[in-house]
Order: C-alpha cells, then sequence, then structure tokens
C-alpha cells in the first residue's frame, strides 16, 4: 500500500529525512515513532503530496509521489489528520465535515449517512450544530480524526492524535483507531506515544532523520535489546562465579545474590547455566526472564543515532 | 482548474463571513459611507455655495473615484482574513491534503473576496447614482448619473482595483502571522490611488473616459505582475515550510 525507497528530503542544507525505506501492507496500522525533528511531520507530508521529495521513490497504492497527475489521485484516497487539528473554528462540527466530503465529490446521500456515521461513533453527534471553535481539544480532535474519513478513504495518515489530550481523550482517539483496525483501515500513526505504539500498531518504524528500525513491536523489542535472565541464589561464592565466567555468558553481571546475562532463547541458555551453578554448590531460589520494552529499544536506538 | 471545486472554498468563507461581524462591517460600511454621505453634502454644500454649480460635474467623477478606493479597500479585510485566518487556525495544511489544485483554492479565495466587494460597490454604485441625481438634477437640469465615465469607472476600474486588492492580499498574507499587521500592510496599496484622486483633484490628470481607461490599463498590468507573484506564493510547499 506505502513503499518508499531511498526518499530523502533537504531543506537547503539540512536533511530532514535521508534514504528512508520502508513498506507498509493493505490494512495495515503503521506505528512512525521518532525524537521531534526526526523526520516524522516531513516524511508525513511528503507522503500526502504536500511537500516535493528531494530524491528516492514513493508510491501510495499504484501512484508515484512527485508526479503532478498522481499526487491529486493519491489526495483523493487518503485522509489526513494533522498534529494541529486545524478545524475552520467558525464553522459548525456538521459544515466543517460537510465541506470535506463535497471536497472529494460524495454523493448527497453519502455525505448526510457518513457525517452522522462518524459523528455518532465519537460522540460529536449532539454537538453537530455547534461551532467547532467552542470544542475542548478532545472533541477537536475527534472531529478532525471524523474529518479525515468522511470520505471513506483507503488510507489515514494520522500525525501526533494523541498529543496534548488528556488520558480520557486520548483513550477514546485510541479506541477509535482500533476501531478501524478491526475494520483493517491502513493507517500511518506518527506518534511519540510508545505504549500507544505497542498497543495499536501491526509494525513499527524507528526514525532519527534515518530509519533505526522496522519490525513488529515484539521483533523490535527481541532484537535491538533481547532479554535478560536474572537467576537469584542463596549465596554467590566464587565457585559459583567461575562456573559461570567458564559459560561466556553475554554480559554477565553480579549484584549482591543476583547474577545477570543477556540470552536469545532463554528455554535452551538457562538450563546449562543452572546447571554449572548446581554443579559448584549453589542453591538457585528464584529465576526470571526479563524482556526488554519498546521503550528500552527506542531510547537505545535514538541515543545510539543522536 | 475546476471552477465547481474553487466555489466550494469560497462558499465555504461566505459561511464563515457570516460569523465574522467585522468583516460584514468591513464589507458594507465603507459604500455605505459614499453612497449616503456623499449625497448630503453635495446637498449641504450647494445650499451654502452658489459657485458649486459650475465645478458640480467635475466634483461628481471626483467622488465617484472614491468606489475604485473602496473596491481596493474592502479586500484587503476580506482577503486577508480569509488567508490569514486560516493560517491562525492552522486549517489551510489539511485543506492543502485534499483533490483541490493550489489554484482552485487560490480562486476560491479571490472569489470569496471579490464577490462581496463587487456586490457591495455596485449596490453602493446605485444608491449613490439615485441619491446624487436626486440632490443635483434641480442644479443640473439633467440627471448626472448614469453616465459612460461611470460605466467604465464601475465596469473596467473597479474590477481591477478589487483584483489587485486581493493578489496584493494573498502576497501580505503569506508573510504575516496576524489578520491586523496585514490589514496594516494592505493600507499601501490604497496610496497609490489616492495619489490618482489627488492629482485629479489639482488637475494634473483628468477622470474622463480616457484617463480612466489608462489608468484601467495600468491597475491590469500592475494585476498581472502580482498574479505571478501570488500564485508563486500560494503553492502547497510555500506555505508549509516558508510562509511565517
Amino acid at each position: 500500500m506505502i513503499d518508499t525507497e531511498n526518499l530523502t528530503k533537504k531543506f537547503g542544507d539540512l536533511t530532514a529525512v535521508d534514504s528512508l525505506t520502508l513498506h507498509v501492507d493493505d490494512g495495515q496500522v503503521f506505528g512512525f515513532l521518532g525524537p521531534n525533528g526526526a523526520g516524522k511531520t516531513t516524511t508525513v507530508r511528503m507522503l500526502c503530496c504536500l511537500i516535493s521529495k528531494t530524491s528516492g521513490t514513493a508510491k501510495i497504492g499504484n501512484y508515484e509521489i512527485g508526479n503532478k497527475e498522481d499526487s491529486l489521485k493519491i489526495r483523493k484516497i487518503i485522509g489526513f489528520v494533522p498534529d494541529n487539528v486545524g478545524l475552520t473554528e467558525n464553522l459548525t462540527a456538521y459544515d466543517n465535515l460537510d465541506f470535506y466530503a463535497k471536497i472529494f465529490d460524495c454523493t448527497e446521500t453519502q455525505r448526510k449517512e457518513n457525517i452522522k456515521h462518524f459523528l455518532e461513533m465519537l460522540g460529536l453527534w449532539d454537538k453537530r450544530n455547534v461551532l467547532a471553535g467552542t470544542f475542548s481539544k478532545g472533541m477537536k480532535q475527534k472531529l478532525a480524526i471524523a474529518r479525515a474519513l468522511v470520505h471513506e478513504p483507503e488510507i489515514l495518515f494520522m500525525d501526533e492524535p494523541t498529543a496534548n489530550l488528556d488520558p480520557e481523550s486520548a483513550k477514546t482517539v485510541r479506541e477509535f483507531i482500533l476501531e478501524l483496525k478491526k475494520q483493517k483501515k491502513t493507517i500511518f500513526l506518527n506518534t511519540h506515544n510508545l505504549d500507544e505504539a505497542q498497543r495499536i500498531c501491526d509494525k513499527i518504524a524507528i526514525l532519527n532523520t534515518k530509519l533505526r528500525a522496522i519490525g513488529t513491536p515484539e521483533e523490535l523489542e527481541r532484537s535491538i535489546c533481547g532479554k535478560s535472565t536474572v537467576i537469584t541464589l542463596e549465596q554467590v561464592n566464587d565457585a559459583v562465579l567461575n562456573a559461570l565466567k567458564k559459560l561466556s555468558l553475554r554480559n554477565l553481571t553480579v549484584d549482591g545474590n543476583k547474577v545477570t546475562f543477556d540470552v536469545v532463547d532463554p528455554d535452551k541458555e538457562n538450563s546449562p547455566v543452572v546447571e554449572a551453578i548446581v554443579l559448584a554448590g549453589g542453591h538457585v531460589r528464584v529465576i526470571n526472564v526479563v524482556g526488554s520494552t519498546l521503550e528500552d529499544t527506542y531510547l537505545k536506538l535514538v541515543r545510539e543515532s543522536a | 482548474m475546476r471552477l465547481s471545486k474553487a466555489w466550494l472554498v469560497a462558499s465555504r468563507d461566505f459561511k464563515i463571513f457570516r460569523h465574522q461581524k467585522n468583516i460584514l462591517y468591513s464589507i458594507i460600511v465603507f459604500p455605505i459611507i459614499i453612497s449616503v454621505l456623499f449625497p448630503l453634502i453635495i446637498e449641504f454644500a450647494g445650499q451654502r455655495s452658489v459657485g458649486l454649480f459650475a465645478a458640480l460635474p467635475n466634483l461628481l467623477d471626483s467622488f465617484s473615484f472614491f468606489f475604485v478606493i473602496g473596491a481596493a479597500y474592502i479586500p484587503l479585510g476580506v482577503a486577508s482574513y480569509s488567508i490569514v485566518g486560516e493560517k491562525v487556525e492552522k486549517s489551510l495544511e489539511p485543506l492543502l491534503a485534499t483533490p483541490l489544485t493550489d489554484g482552485e483554492i487560490l480562486l476560491g479565495k479571490a472569489i470569496s473576496a471579490l464577490l462581496p466587494t463587487l456586490a457591495a460597490m455596485y449596490a453602493g454604485a446605485t444608491v449613490f447614482m439615485v441619491g446624487m441625481d436626486a440632490v443635483t438634477v434641480g442644479k443640473l437640469g439633467y440627471n448626472y448619473f448614469p453616465n459612460w465615465t461611470f460605466g467604465v469607472l464601475l465596469l473596467v476600474l473597479v474590477p481591477a482595483a478589487a483584483v489587485m486588492s486581493v493578489l496584493y492580499s494573498v502576497i501580505v498574507s503569506s508573510r504575516v502571522n496576524d489578520v491586523r499587521a496585514a490589514n496594516s500592510y494592505g493600507i499601501f496599496i490604497l496610496l497609490p490611488l489616492l495619489a490618482i484622486y489627488l492629482a485629479s483633484e489639482i488637475k494634473v490628470i483628468s477622470l474622463d473616459i480616457n484617463g480612466l481607461l489608462i489608468i484601467a490599463g495600468i491597475l491590469y498590468a500592475i494585476d498581472i505582475a502580482l498574479y505571478f507573484v501570488g500564485t508563486a506564493a500560494f503553492q502547497r510547499e510555500e506555505i508549509l515550510t516558508k510562509w511565517k
């Protein structure tokens, strides 16, 4: 659905996005993570044909960004929720949606049905005749999402949809995205919120000008930081320590009566370690396998690339 | 370029203006002042000055030129709000992410500023002609309005001045961040028109049909130049990355 290859954007001497190559499948929720200034918004703007690329290629469906004729076709099949909602404050909620539905050539019946459907889904139907400028931040964000969906786009681009929202509004928006996910809508989600990305996204990319990692949340957790085994003993004596050193364990650390080391496959790697401890006269109390979180992975990659 | 899409953008702006009393006032106040106040001035001055009779045709032509100044003044407020207002609300970005072309959005914005201006000016001109004829027919012995000079002024010069003002407002709007600043800079576009008015008063130029056509030619040339600058300023990438 979305394919980019070496997509690059430069503003003068500044490279905002450098050689980005990624693929998003149809019906996938794709999380795009990165710190401020990482190039997330620039990438979305390029993919939505709002700004030009400097080099590389990108395709949305069968259309190529950078091609003038395709740009209009791409903008016809996408919905876009910008990071700053951008509602017309002096229009009612209904009129905001009606205007966008008309731009996308929705029929009158389709317009009426879709506006009602999305406003009801987001709990705004009762406020349809109220000026958008009087809405709370959460309501504005929901209306911006409804606006992006009113013409039933094939792909939805969302730039920080829950940023600056109170927890309750953020939860409503997240639940709505999950509802869209159930309907197999392709969503490209820019976010800072790692927990949100982990809960919602099928695939995640971490960007810091360059692409730092890409995969499912589980793959990223495993492949970047891996897992650790923590064995708590009654006492760590010299015999146990020597036995462990002979095993050449990765990142072995001893803290009091706790021994920690990195593992890739704990089921296979832990047994010989426990056996060595027992043979050396040690008494094992507890064995824990600790997985790294997406946050660990994200921070590691971002710090490395800084 | 699809006119229906441009009209959609303009229609939305008209809906917005209904909630913006400042814009409504800026559209109707100027024509009301010209069309009601000027006949009253003539009536009042005519009662006190006997010599006014000889100067009346020139005076009426001079007063008529205020419709050109008004046509340049009104779009400053409307177009500035229409573009800077969207900038402030940050509502241009989602609009730019739709299948509308830059030209359709710009044309829509231009229509939303031009139509109310022309409607207000033509309505004001009608009241002005009726009012002026009512107060001058006794002295002149005939109805001064309508006449060809005023016709050329309304149909050729007024649209040229309005278009110039709209395009100038687009350029100014791309460089400022609030409506007041846009209006402040916008006032500069009135200076050449005020200069023409003063020049006509001291008889440097004549506001007869030939004079008006020459002025119109100059304004349309300026319109073409501003069109190229304005359309260059109103492009997606410029708006999103370079507009303040």
